[in-house]
């Protein structure tokens, strides 16, 4: 029950992240608005190893929250290069 | 340790709504970045630790995946800003802008 109003709760949120992503005026906008999102996942991933029951998704977590740091670095040296 | 784990996750739950309606509502890219990154770095650290919480022989796993989101949320956020206050991003009612005399002295050093 309680997974339940979470994922509700968080769903709401990552709709109005990818709301500013699509109306967001500036190209650094939109990188903000993953950012946000990617921790956001991160968090989804965890509540799905408590519902399914499996440690795994610790794991898919971890790898996942290094994938999503290295690409907001990424993208944000690419921008203060191009200028 | 089962309602601590239950109260946590729902703190969490609230904590990421949050960030997502700063995300929305604020009004220049500054604004965002701090309102985005500070509620989901609590919104993590919190539902993070409620599901440790609530099976204890995960606990290990998830306070490594906590001290890890604790550390590169923040340098993630600078690096953010600083991109785009080099890309050029507007501010919302500026009236004073310290960093741009002291980026123009740094370029004029670099090209002597």
């Amino acid at each position: 029950m309680i997974e339940i109003i979470v994922f509700s709760l968080i769903g709401i949120g990552v709709f109005f992240s990818v709301l500013r992503m699509i109306i967001g005026p500036e190209v650094t906008d939109r990188i903000v608005s993953l950012d946000t999102m990617n921790v956001m996942i991160t968090g989804v991933i965890v509540l799905l190893s408590q519902v399914f029951k499996n440690e795994i998704y610790l794991d898919i977590a971890i790898v996942y929250g290094v994938l999503s740091f290295l690409e907001t670095v990424v993208l944000s040296r690419y921008l203060e290069a191009k200028k | 340790m089962k309602v601590i784990g239950d109260v946590l996750i729902i703190i969490g739950g609230i904590f990421y709504l949050l960030g997502g309606l700063g995300i929305f509502r604020m009004p220049d890219v500054f604004n965002r970045i701090q309102a985005g990154t500070k509620a989901t770095t609590l919104g993590a650290f919190s539902l993070i630790l409620g599901v440790g919480f609530l099976n204890p022989s995960w606990l290990l796993k998830s306070i490594i995946l906590v001290i890890f989101m604790t550390i590169t949320n923040p340098v993630g956020s600078s690096v953010l800003a600083r991109a785009s206050y080099l890309h050029g991003a507007k501010i919302a009612k500026l009236q004073k802008d310290d960093l741009k005399s002291l980026y123009e002295k740094e370029e004029m050093s670099q090209n002597d």
